[in-house]
């Protein structure tokens, strides 16, 4: 038997419900943007109850970097078999030409070549006119102050400047043609309203969350787990097994790990709670300087 | 650390406590006041003081407050919330940052609004989803002008609970009279506003006075420090007591055994068995089931997204509005409400402009400005067009009855925004005050002979010829030969232009940008009437702007607006200058003058475009009659046979 929701949490998934309605009905051609992440899976959830008893009315795409963790890709192929989802996977093919990697291009590049520019090119092959991801403003402070209805032009720019008020539930959809938008439905929830949302609905996440046993380096303070044999060990360097997890899933290379024994949703719960450090800290691409999402953004990164 | 907070962060991991916390109700306050005045200060506190800064922010938080800080060698709280690099930079807040904290009684979403005029319309948005405001003051300015334009927009937003924060108390060196005359002055200022509660607390957001606990450095104050105030403070939700309203926004259509309505349920209760109306169209049918993922509802209320399945299989579409048949809803085509421009082109009565309202959007004009508001004063001055950031209260009109609530009643069906045609962007926010007049009673006027039975008089079809182009371009001239040889063939035909228009109709307007607009829209009528009667109207009008051409081309009927663009070159023009206008106007004795100090926009899909090729007025006419014949709607003459298009 489900938990029921509280007051909060389920004004914040009504609020979402009706984002991604909003959407389904205002776009051509919207896609729901699946990362495989916590947030994706609740984003998911979401967008399941909001169409009930119809089915999804739009495809899922995954921008796969082919540096993901391989319980991620699993994971992401066993949901999309089990709820019969309609998932589109996107390589960009001419980065991977061109070797483009996290560990000998640098982590900057890589995220810019298939990470963004992977994501432009997926918009622009299907002409997805809308665009779903799962940011939360309390994230990171540019995303604060992101629009739930964030405009994109037709080179996927945003203009953290120029955005449009936007005043109770009423959003404005309208674009120009070659432009589009994202649209963030979890906007208002906190990472802690994401676990307990995952808890109360019982919804399945990558296993990785959970603290485990797992092959780890430890390089400069940050825990990197040995998911494959393309992670070069550098000298004196062995894997050790340490019982880790992760709070922030992307391309394990990038992903640091923390020291953990919590291996059920109760405990995570717990753990963050009492925790002194954001969860974006394990993410090693938005280091560089304070700035640097804002960055990314504009240029397209979601 | 004080005692109290560190008693709280202990008690955070404690599952009891944390079931408080989430059993009551977010609130939902934004923070406005001047700039200066330590909003993003205060906000960075709250946090800090709630444990809620994580040590990778903190350390952020030193490296950013050494590079941009305003606060010497101290940390910038300030700084965590401006996000923004342009914010940093200046050292102000530009945009609305959204943040998230909870204490042990209660969850919060803030937004963080910017102080600067310029940015008016981001603290609205703000304002616009918020239960409670605190309005900051410096302890040591006072009220400032823009102190009374946030408190104003408060009030139009419809919140009713305010925090008076006097800020800055220390560097006034903790007076209580300073803090006593500014509370007395806000209370004069909005007295009008009938607030429910206002609470004044004096503050450091820098040092920390008065925030998580009552300062000893004010012990004349006696009341809540402002977080215990905040946990307190009952914005009690009385949307669910209100009448049942739900905007359809996607009709939910899996197969055809199911036909759902899918929406947020905007105010009221709704059970099953009981009666809806679908507002504009007044069916009535009954609710079957109220469908979720989760199973079917016994009930659904206020804030609820359901989707509803009624009894009989009657027309709904996105965009209705359903509601309780015993409290039903404002259907009107015309009505009054505040408008909050936000556009960076001031706002033109007789424009078009789209309207989203609930699910709905469509076209609308604003027909009259009846006052703008004196944020300062609450003056109500005369005014014909709103800036940037100006309140004013405006009279609408839709071409089609809408369905609505008065904002002060109900917020989620009496509020909407206006949207540019052309660039998109959201120029406006609007609350619905009342209507102008009952749509119903407009549309009884069904007359016994109809415009069809006019027609079938006529052996052309009525239609709007509309001459546009530069002053000295040649429409009147073109248009005279058209309506002399559609008269010589026996055909209906009026022709306006700014001669006989000027003089009589429109001799109230001059020639600044909100006259030109209304001037357009008022021909605009006229000759729609005169297409009713049957008649073939042929209009000359500089009307340099698309969107009132397409106010026009939009009340007619498709294919009766003929758009005729004489694209004279502007040199000719210029040249030949029949009024000796062109001369004045380059000689800035006449200002407003299209073509020299005023913009033509031209025609995007024209259906004829006339004067490039240098023809003369008779050539050009013989085109213009071409294409009729070729839309069938004048009959083809043996006299037309070769004429080519």
């Amino acid at each position: 038997m489900k938990k029921r929701l509280t007051p909060h949490l389920s004004r914040l998934e009504a609020e979402a419900i009706g984002i991604i309605r909003e959407v389904a009905a205002e776009f051509e051609r919207p896609v729901m943007l699946y990362s495989i992440g916590k947030d994706s899976s609740v984003m998911l959830h979401v967008a399941l109850k909001a169409f009930y008893p119809s089915k999804l009315p739009f495809p899922l795409l995954h921008i796969d970097t082919t540096w993901k963790f391989r319980e991620m890709i699993r994971f992401r192929d066993e949901t999309a078999k089990r709820l019969g989802l309609d998932l589109i996977v996107h390589i960009n093919q001419e980065g991977l030409a061109r070797g483009i990697n996290p560990i000998a291009s640098g982590s900057a590049l890589h995220t810019q070549v298939m990470k963004t520019e992977s994501l432009r090119q997926a918009l622009d092959k299907h002409g997805f006119d809308a665009a779903f991801g799962g940011a939360r403003r309390d994230e990171e402070k540019s995303r604060a102050k992101e629009r739930i209805f964030s405009h994109r032009s037709p080179t996927h720019v945003w203009d953290p400047r120029n955005q449009r008020p936007e005043l109770w539930r009423l959003f404005n959809t309208r674009i120009a043609k070659g432009e589009s938008m994202r649209v963030f439905p979890l906007s208002n929830w906190t990472e802690l309203d994401v676990w307990d949302y995952v808890e109360a609905e019982e919804i399945p996440v990558v296993p990785l969350y959970f603290a485990k046993e797992r092959p780890v380096v430890e390089r400069n303070g940050t825990l990197i787990m040995v998911d494959d044999e393309r992670l070069p060990l550098r000298p004196g360097e062995t894997p050790r097994m340490e019982s880790v997890r992760f709070r922030t899933l992307g391309c394990y290379p990038l992903s640091g790990a923390i020291r953990s024994d919590a291996d059920n949703l109760t405990d995570i719960i717990s753990e963050m709670r009492n925790s002194s450090t954001s969860e974006r800290q394990g993410r090693l691409i938005d280091h560089d300087e304070s700035g640097s999402m804002e960055k990314k953004k504009r240029e397209g990164y979601f | 650390m004080d005692q109290k907070v560190a008693t709280d962060i202990l008690a955070k991991g404690s599952p009891a406590i944390l079931s408080e916390t989430a059993a009551r109700p977010t609130l939902r306050f934004l923070t406005c006041g001047s700039v200066d005045d330590g909003k993003s200060t205060l906000i960075g506190r709250l946090l800090y003081e709630q444990q809620l800064i994580f040590d990778d922010q903190l350390a952020a938080l030193e490296r950013d407050s050494k590079k941009h800080g305003t606060a010497g060698p101290e940390i910038d709280f300030a700084l965590l919330v401006d996000g923004l690099e342009a914010e940093r930079e200046q050292g102000i807040t530009i945009d609305v940052a959204y943040r998230y904290f909870s204490t042990r009684k209660r969850s919060f979403i803030v937004a963080d609004t910017p102080g600067h005029e310029q940015y008016t319309r981001n603290m609205a948005t703000g304002a616009s989803n918020a239960d409670l405001a605190i309005l900051l003051v410096d302890a040591r300015k006072g009220l400032l002008t823009q102190t009374h334009r946030h408190a104003a927009i408060v009030w139009l937003l419809g919140i009713k609970h305010v925090v008076l924060a006097v800020n800055k108390i220390d560097l006034v060196d903790y007076d209580q009279s300073v803090f006593e005359n500014i509370v007395e002055s806000f209370t004069a200022f909005a007295a009008s506003f009938g607030f429910a509660s206002v609470a004044a607390i004096p503050l450091s957001a820098r040092y920390g006075e008065n925030i998580s606990e009552r300062s000893d450095r004010t012990p004349w104050y006696k009341g809540a420090p402002l977080i215990s105030y905040l946990e307190g403070v009952d914005v009690e939700d009385r949307r669910a007591a209100l009448p049942f309203r739900m905007p359809v926004q996607w009709v939910n259509r899996p197969h055809l055994d199911f036909r759902g309505f899918s929406g947020t349920i905007a105010s009221g209760t709704v059970r099953p068995g009981e009666k809806v109306i679908v507002s504009a169209s007044g069916k009535i049918s009954e609710i079957a089931r109220i469908v979720t993922a989760d199973g079917d509802l016994d009930s659904a209320s206020a804030g609820d997204a359901v989707t509803l399945t009624l009894t009989d299989e009657i027309d709904i579409s996105r965009g209705d509005l359903l509601a309780a048949p015993q409290a039903r809803p404002a259907v009107a085509d015309q009505f009054g409400a505040h408008i909050i421009w936000m556009g960076e082109q001031e706002m033109l009565p007789g424009r078009s402009y789209l309207m989203k309202a609930g699910a709905r959007t469509l076209p609308v004009t604003i027909t009259e400005l009846k006052h703008r508001l004196d944020v300062d004063s609450l003056a109500q001055n005369a005014a014909k067009t709103l800036a940037l950031n100006e309140v004013g209260f405006c009279n609408l009109a839709t071409h089609v009855p809408v369905a609505f609530d008065p904002y002060s009643e109900n917020p989620v069906t009496g509020s909407f925004i206006l949207i540019d045609r052309y660039t998109n962007a959201t120029v406006a926010a609007g609350l619905v005050a009342f209507a102008l007049r009952r749509a119903s009673n407009v549309h009884l006027q069904n007359l016994t002979v109809s415009k069809e039975a006019r027609v079938q008089l006529k052996q052309h079809h009525p239609c709007v010829l509309w001459f546009t182009g530069l002053s000295g371009a040649g429409k009147s001239t073109i248009a005279n030969v058209v309506e002399a040889r559609l008269n010589s063939f026996g055909m209906h035909t009026i022709l306006l232009d700014g001669d006989n228009v000027r003089h009589g109709l429109n001799k109230d307007l001059g020639f600044a940008t909100a006259d030109r607009v209304e001037n357009i829209r008022r021909i605009g009528e006229v000759a729609k009437l005169m297409t009713d009667a049957g008649l073939i109207v042929l209009c000359s009008f500089i009307s340099p702007f698309r969107a009132e051409r397409r106010l026009v081309r939009e009340t007619l009927p498709d294919g009766e607006f003929v758009e005729v663009f004489v694209d004279t070159p502007r040199e000719t023009c210029i040249a030949r200058d029949p009024k000796g206008l062109y001369k004045k106007a380059l000689a800035g004795e006449i200002k407003n003058f299209t073509g020299v100090d005023q913009p033509y926009e031209t025609p995007e899909a024209a259906e004829l475009i006339l004067g490039r090729d240098a023809e003369t007025p008779e050539q050009a006419s013989t085109k213009v009659l071409a294409y009729l014949a070729v839309r069938n709607l004048i009959p083809h003459f043996d006299e037309l046979g070769d004429w080519a298009i």
